[in-house]
């Protein structure tokens, strides 16, 4: 527990009253945690569980529900594959589990540091399992979790209560199996992409590939690592041959070779576009405003993300 | 019900940390906007008088809402040529709630040409910000913007600013047209790299705070005369980067030198032949550094 932030130790503005209003908050939840109402599965293969989270922002009414989770279930134990948005989306991806097998859970995998991706953690800390992640993944949650959990706070309110930071307690460099029983997991640390810190889930059984956010399906791609590099993750990728693979965000039915294409298309259009407007001094204000606006309807949230990722973009390329 | 029980533990838990990081907010949250700046003109220029100012004096071009609040572009707009007898002297730019409210003090002079500054800054909480041009008569006139974004200060480099960061000092420096033209304003760009760290952000591991350490001054002249002089602080975003003018009037060399708080200085040069063109002195753009700690303790 030492290294558990919560949502509220961090807020500048706290109050005795705000404490107070978090124990009220913490014996609701008890409450809550006992009827957290399971989550919609799609069985993708044999064992396989995923969970499709809503194409859109966190807020009150999807909890952080935002994100592609679940589970990949063994002979021996269970594999939960990212944990949702908030507290209350792990314990209804808990209970979710607990309706699926009665299995324990031996492992958390944490595909990246990205809190729709992460902030459900804690409802696993009971089930004791190894909490899994690449091995930048401990330094850039560290470095961000305040501002993590001072954003959720604002973006679902209530719904936040009991979320927490919890790190990872196995990380892994370049490659690592774990075993499920009768089922081997082959995890693979990517360098910098979509973060610095993406991992992805091969099971060699269903030969099925959890991409996470290096693939985006409808959700505008958020570049929130190293672009050039992302662009070489995806040239890698196509040369794989999964038969089923797991988006980050997006529905699990689209062709997923076409997808990834897609996805290199609008990266390939911010880098060129970008490139550009630096060579031709065009300020990053501008560049902002005017980089990727030919992709728009191609993509959903795009004003919510488009901007920021030129930013990103630029401030990395204008040191080529 | 053995699992419920776990999570009444956990979730009190939860709460009573919460208890216990029970931090006592700062005295200027309390503030209403008005009585913010009110404190803030009042210590910096005391009973002077302010005007509004016209767009044709100075403008404040600022995002409504930022997209990343560690990386705001902020460009001050300036409406008035420098000339020797009417120019504008200094301009401050004031993000009002970070937690140093000067993110910095620029001087211009007439060989300036003109007086526009563009930069990238930190902004830690929605805020009024300013920027206030005195004028070589001494007048004062503000202009304000609000804008919408938080975090900017406690919040790391993005990962992919990360990798820039490992260069420290390393400098570029350039004309944005191809060549200069003489007795005209002409706009540089001035890029550092540099972490520019605001000793705000905490390592929640270790939960000690990521020590200050940022630009604070960077000098610019053209063949030795003061173009663009500047006090700066971590309010300025990571790898500092400035727009400004310049006037040359014959060939010459356009000097920056920047200084951080750990006293090293980081130099480029770019050098203006008699047609105009621009090359920089220090080959490829790396900086030289001439007074490095670090490297003097080896």
């Amino acid at each position: 527990m030492k290294n558990v932030m919560t949502a509220g130790s961090v807020c500048h503005v706290a109050t005795r009253g705000l404490a107070a209003a978090a124990i009220w908050g913490s014996m609701w939840l008890c409450a809550y945690a006992a009827a957290a109402a399971p989550l919609t599965v799609t069985q993708v293969a044999p064992g396989i569980f995923v969970h499709v989270g809503a194409i859109a922002l966190a807020s009150p009414a999807n909890r952080g529900d935002i994100a592609n989770i679940g589970f990949i279930v063994g002979s021996r134990c269970v594999a939960v594959i990212d944990t949702g948005g908030s507290f209350a989306v792990g314990a209804a991806l808990r209970a979710t589990v607990r309706k699926h097998t009665k299995l324990p859970v031996c492992y958390v995998i944490n595909t990246h540091m990205h809190p729709d991706h992460v902030f459900g953690n804690a409802a696993f800390v009971p089930d004791h399992p190894q909490f899994v992640a690449a091995a930048n993944e401990p330094r850039a949650l560290a470095a961000r979790s305040a501002y993590y959990l001072r954003t959720l706070r604002r973006e679902i309110g209530a719904a936040a209560a009991g979320t927490a930071v919890v790190p990872p307690t196995l990380t892994v460099d370049g490659k690592r199996s774990i075993d499920l029983g009768n089922r081997t997991l082959l995890l693979r640390a990517w360098p910098p992409a979509h973060t610095d810190n993406d991992l992805t889930v091969y099971d060699g059984k269903t030969a099925t590939l959890w991409l996470s956010d290096l693939l985006f399906i409808r959700h505008i791609p958020v570049i929130d690592g190293n672009l050039s590099g992302w662009l070489a993750v995806i040239a890698e990728l196509q040369k794989l041959h999964p038969r089923h693979v797991v988006p980050g965000h997006g529905p699990l039915d689209v062709p997923w070779r076409d997808a990834l294409a897609r996805e290199a298309a609008y990266l390939t259009a911010i880098r060129d576009q970008t490139r550009r407007a630096i060579r031709n001094g065009v300020t990053l204000r501008q560049a902002a405003h005017e980089v990727g606006q030919d992709q728009r309807r191609k993509w959903a949230l795009f004003d919510d993300f488009n901007a920021r990722n030129v930013i990103t973009a630029y401030s990395e390329l204008e040191w080529e | 019900m053995k699992t419920g029980f776990r999570y009444c533990l956990l979730a009190t838990m939860v709460g009573i940390m919460l208890a216990a990081a029970n931090v006592a907010s700062a005295a200027t949250d309390q503030l209403t906007d008005a009585a913010l700046w009110a404190r803030i003109r009042h210590n910096l220029f005391s009973d002077r008088e302010m005007q509004a100012a016209p767009e044709h004096i100075i403008a404040l071009d600022a995002p409504q809402r930022a997209q990343d609040a560690a990386l705001v572009p902020l460009a001050i707009h300036v409406g008035i040529a420098q000339k020797p007898d009417h120019y504008i002297k200094t301009i401050w730019l004031i993000i009002d709630r970070n937690p140093s409210p000067v993110a910095g003090i620029f001087h211009f002079t007439p060989a300036s040409g003109r007086a526009d500054i563009d930069t990238r800054v930190r902004i830690d909480a929605y805020t009024n910000i300013h920027a206030i041009a005195e004028l070589s008569d001494g007048s004062l006139y503000v202009a304000k913007r609000y804008v919408k974004a938080s975090g900017g200060c406690s919040a790391p480099a993005g990962t992919a600013r990360a990798v820039a960061l490992s260069h420290l000092g390393k400098m570029k420096f350039r004309l944005l047209e191809p060549r200069a033209t003489f007795n005209q304003p002409n706009q540089v760009l001035l890029m550092v790299s540099h972490p520019n760290d605001s000793g705000l952000a905490v390592n929640q591991l270790t939960h000690y705070a990521i020590p200050p350490y940022y630009v604070h001054k960077i000098a610019v002249t053209y063949s030795g005369k003061p173009i663009l002089t500047a006090d700066v602080n971590f309010s300025i975003s990571e790898n500092p980067n400035f727009r400004f003018y310049f006037t040359p009037h014959a060939n010459g060399a356009l000097k920056a030198e920047v200084f951080d708080t750990k006293g090293k200085q980081f130099n480029d040069e770019l050098v203006i032949a008699a047609d105009g063109s621009a090359s920089s002195a220090a080959s490829g753009n790396a900086a030289a550094i001439r007074n490095d700690p670090d490297a003097a303790a080896k």
